[in-house]
């Protein structure tokens, strides 16, 4: 038996039922594991013990009655602990995006997703470090500092998700609600040695979630293996009337975990060489080469396809998402909640509070934003990149028409160093440079741990889908975990 | 006098005015445009009682498109003939205001709700159809208001407001006076009214028109410098303010200086438009798409059925009442203005046979309309149902009571909701048409009165209402003139001879 804070959903879920463990015990686990490591990994914002165990408490409750009439209901999860990225609203629990803008915002509404959590019986371990309103790719843009990589706790565990997959790799959480608007899920997922999924846009309510780029954030979740991210997507997906956006048709369903099936065969696997650019690790090429030999040896037919608008992706997403974001972020003004920087004049108010309170990356967006969308640069930037980005959506729809998934590289290299790149934006842009087209075409994609490079550092590879393909994706990497053992693999704390 | 005359006249032929309006109209449905919120009356109601996440601007909260305001907004559409377009789209206009709660307002830009209709006002000179550029939907903004006290200066934001449905009518610049200026607001506001969609109330602010006002030399194809008129609170000081603008700025053109692009503000007192200090620098609004939003789909079936559930329109309404009910079109057209007041007419005159139209709109438009003027009520509020109004008539028709007394009767009717009858039974009014009892006081009146009486046979026939007078005070207001007149002429006649 492996310790409490080890173990999968579905040992959780098992053991729970069985009464092996409480969900006190367990909450109290992961509460003392995080006493033990935080103050080296630094995955949370804000940690919400008294909430967690009195959910936990409360589910312990549920539990007795049950056991004396199996008759009374008993939400699926339980007493199940999680994690959520602190972009994400839980209705009493600050949440701060990462922001000195945000220190003291208390939401007084539940997110949809996680209004979903706690409906299913989850119990709420903290909100999780995160870049500065999603913006990053290292947490090092977050204002309450940076999350050290649990493999290698001088590297940046990936961003902007960086809390919630850190504390899933040092099981400080068994799962985690994370955010992806260019990579923030599946890239951090791949420096910890996580499966992190990334869903269809508007397969998950964005109702609660802090927004960045509005027509890209999707709430994804980040566990262990495939089934327990499939397990919480499951949870969360789904139409929501709070979310215009959100698409109203039925998920799909799949039991994953019955569904052992040995086999690929039938399955196409699409290869792009546009992702293999140059400068990339030579470990991180080899690693996923292997995984698709892998597939191919589980009977799936692993073929070239184009991608050919691939290299505009990462400028057309640097107009498209700063504009966005020059938007969602004008409501931080320091009038109505937040901090406030004093002065007799209101337009000082304005750029003292705004000056002040967000930190450089965000302002260098905004300001890029600002820029795209001013008359006279519209059509030149904002309205030709959403051009590319139709053109970029059409690579996807046609590639999708000869294979069923995509397979590719997330990131060029594994881990870097905390400060590596932290003067140098272009470089740190870079690294979402894998992540971003499925981004902007809006379909899914997972990530999942492929090998470790020499380094000791995990190496992780990425599945992309066609529109609500989430299924697929789900059940190859299934597959591929039960044919494989890169998963199993914890850091050493 | 006449030099004055002479200038005037050459100012009309040599400048010609162009005028266009952006008119905001906020659309009273139960709750806001992207939120459920409760659209309330920001004037009664305590402020920000009326407010949740979403039209607060908290971080993370979302729109959601209110579809009883997009039907509204499409009844106006379709009531001004426009082309419904069968994808809109929102977007938002970014600028920081602390009445903007997220720093953007949602509304349409490049893909409005509706283009191309017109508008048909009445003037002096006729009918004219004036083209409608455009309609779309957005949301109101908060309100600020500014205390400035001896020892500090600070400004309160109500979000009751903010989120109301607005909608934007924009004409195109082809009105050319004051006069045309306040037919179109007429005309629109009576629309809405029609329409129930919003109240027409200037002074409130749930209706805002901004007149561009430029002029050009009579015959030019060029549009002048234009100036726009912001914070206009009724129809006087929307005509008034066009006026002074066009003058002004005719003004300014025969001196040879040029018009400054600005924004006016209306001076009550001195009547006179004053450039207002614009609150930033000139706004880049960086519209965009709205991602919040998918585009606006509007199927044929919805606009049919919308189409199909609109009222009679003013101008239509308005021919149909001098066509049916014979009246003068200053008649139709005052009584068919706002909706309420047509039913009122139409109730009192179908509520009884034999009474004629004319006489329910005289009794409407000088009685009633006092009444409501000087009581500052509306139509809805007075205590006198068309029935009973219509009874009124009847009984002067009938020659139960005179004119004169029908006016005293009204007032108390207005005033205490009681009936025509028992007022006229309890005071005991009704006329007294005994031709026997009037040819009798008519005998002692001019018995009383031989000076007068020789006077008038000398000649000075206008006696004649003097005596008439005197006759009236002696029944007490309450024989019957037709009566009296006769009565008065024959005996009169009688002695002439
Ligand atoms: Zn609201």
């Amino acid at each position: 038996m492996p310790k409490l804070v080890e173990l999968t959903l579905s040992q959780i879920i098992a053991g729970l039922q069985k009464g092996d463990f409480s969900s006190s015990e367990l909450t109290q686990a992961f509460l003392a594991r995080i006493d033990r490591l935080e103050s080296q990994l630094h995955a949370y914002i804000t940690l919400t013990p008294d909430l967690a165990l009195a959910q936990a408490e409360h589910a312990d409750q549920q539990f007795a009655a049950w056991r004396v009439d199996s008759n009374v209901p008993l939400p699926p999860l339980s007493g199940v602990p999680i994690a959520v990225k602190d972009v994400l609203c839980v209705a009493g629990v600050r949440c701060t995006c990462g922001s000195k803008i945000l220190e003291d915002f208390v939401p007084p509404y539940n997110a949809t997703s996680v209004e979903r959590l706690l409906e299913s019986g989850m119990v709420i371990l903290g909100k999780t470090n995160t870049d500065e309103f999603a913006m990053g790719s290292s947490t090092e843009n977050s204002a309450f500092g940076t999350t050290h990589n649990p493999w290698d706790i001088r590297r940046v565990p990936g961003g902007s998700s960086g809390g919630s997959a850190a504390a899933v790799a040092a099981c400080l959480a068994p799962v985690a609600l994370g955010t992806d608007t260019g990579g923030s899920v599946r890239q951090p997922a791949s420096f910890c040695g996580v499966t992190g999924i990334k869903p269809t846009y508007g397969r998950v309510s964005r109702y609660g979630l802090i927004a960045f780029g509005s027509s890209l954030d999707v709430v994804g979740v980040l566990g262990h293996d495939v089934v327990d991210a499939a397990y919480i997507y499951k949870l969360i997906a789904g139409h929501d009337q709070l979310d215009s956006t959100s698409a109203d048709r039925p998920i799909p369903d799949f039991e994953l975990l019955d569904s052992s099936r040995g086999s690929l065969s039938g399955f196409r696997i699409g290869v792009p060489d546009e992702y293999f650019i140059p400068g990339m690790q030579p470990e991180v090429e080899t690693a996923v080469r292997e995984a698709l030999r892998e597939f191919e040896n589980l009977g799936a037919e692993v073929m070239p396809v184009s991608l050919s608008h691939t290299e505009h992706a990462l400028p057309v997403y640097y107009l498209i998402a700063p504009a966005e974001a020059s938007a969602n972020l004008a409501r931080y003004d320091g009038i109505r909640y937040g901090p406030r920087v004093q002065s007799d004049r209101m337009w000082d108010i304005y750029s003292r509070t705004r000056g002040d309170k967000f930190g450089s990356e965000v302002k260098r967006r905004i300001m890029l934003g600002t820029y795209a969308l001013s008359t006279g640069y519209y059509d030149a930037y904002y309205g030709q990149a959403q051009k590319v980005r139709t053109l970029i959506k059409n690579d996807f729809d046609q590639a999708f028409e000869n294979v069923d998934l995509i397979a590719a590289p997330v990131t060029p290299t594994t881990a870097f160093f905390i400060g590596e790149h932290l003067d140098d934006p272009l470089a740190m842009y870079l690294e979402d440079a894998l992540t971003i087209p499925a981004s902007l075409a809006g379909v899914p994609a997972i990530s999942f741990p492929v090998g470790f490079d020499k380094q000791g550092l995990p190496i992780g590879m990425q599945l992309m889908g066609p529109q609500f393909g989430e299924e697929i994706l789900f059940q190859t990497t299934h597959t591929f975990q039960l044919a494989t053992n890169w998963h199993l693999s914890k850091p050493k704390l | 006098m006449t030099k004055t005359i002479k200038s005037k006249n050459s100012s009309v032929s040599e400048f010609e005015a162009v005028i266009g309006l952006e008119v905001h109209a906020e659309l009273e449905t139960k709750s806001k445009m992207f939120c459920a919120c409760p659209v309330v009356d920001h004037n009664l109601v305590e402020p920000n009682t009326a407010v949740c996440p979403v039209c607060s601007g908290m971080p993370g909260v979302l729109p959601v498109v209110n579809q009883r305001a997009v039907e509204y907004a499409l009844r106006v559409a379709l009531a001004l003939e426009c082309e419904i377009a069968p994808v809109s789209i929102f977007a938002r206009k970014n600028y920081f205001y602390p009445d903007l709660p997220k720093g953007y307002q949602i509304s349409q830009y490049e893909q409005p709700l509706a283009v191309n209709g017109r508008l048909t006002i009445l003037t002096s000179q006729g009918e004219r159809h004036i083209p409608v550029r455009r309609v779309h939907l957005e949301e109101d903004t908060g309100k600020l208001t500014h205390v400035e006290g001896d020892e500090e200066r600070y400004s309160l934001i109500d979000l009751n407001r903010a989120g109301i449905p607005l909608l934007e009518i924009v004409s195109e610049p082809e009105l050319h006076s004051a006069e045309e200026v306040r037919a179109f607001a007429v005309a629109l506001r009576s629309l809405l009214l029609y329409l129930g969609v919003n109240t027409g109330d200037m002074q409130k602010g749930v209706l805002r028109i901004e007149p561009n006002v430029s002029v050009r030399p009579a015959g030019s194809s060029e549009f002048g410098t234009r100036t726009e008129i912001k914070n206009l609170n009724s129809f006087r000081a929307l005509e008034k303010s066009v006026g002074y603008e066009i003058q002004r700025q005719i003004k300014l053109n025969r001196q040879g200086k040029q018009v400054v692009q600005e924004t006016m503000g209306w001076d009550e007192a001195v009547e006179e438009t004053i450039p207002q200090r614009s609150k930033e620098e000139a706004h880049d609004y960086r519209y965009f798409p709205e991602p919040d939003l998918p585009p606006l789909v509007i199927e044929k079936g919805w606009i049919e059925r919308v189409q199909s559930s609109l009222p009679e329109l003013p101008l239509v309404k308005l021919r149909r009442f001098q066509e049916q009910y014979g009246l003068s079109a200053g008649d139709a057209g005052m009584l068919t203005a706002n909706p309420a007041v047509a039913d009122y007419f139409e109730g009192t005159a179908n509520a009884a046979t034999g009474l004629t139209a004319k006489s329910a709109a005289n009794w409407i438009t000088v009685e009633i309309f006092a009444f409501m003027n000087q009581a500052g009520v509306g139509i809805e509020d007075i205590e006198v149902e068309p029935q009973q109004l219509a009874a009124l008539i009847k009984m002067v028709n009938n020659g139960e009571i005179n004119q004169n007394t029908a006016k005293t009767v009204l007032v108390e009717m207005l005033q205490t909701g009681e009936t025509a009858e028992s007022i006229v039974e309890k005071r005991s009014l009704r006329q007294i048409s005994d031709s026997g009892y009037i040819a009798e006081l008519v005998k002692r009146v001019l018995e009383e009165n031989p000076e007068q009486v020789a006077t008038y046979l000398k000649g000075k026939q206008g006696l004649s209402g003097w005596f008439f007078g005197q006759v009236m005070r002696a029944a007490k207001g309450k024989a019957d003139p037709q009566i009296v007149k006769q009565e008065l002429e024959r005996q009169l006649g009688e002695m002439d001879q």
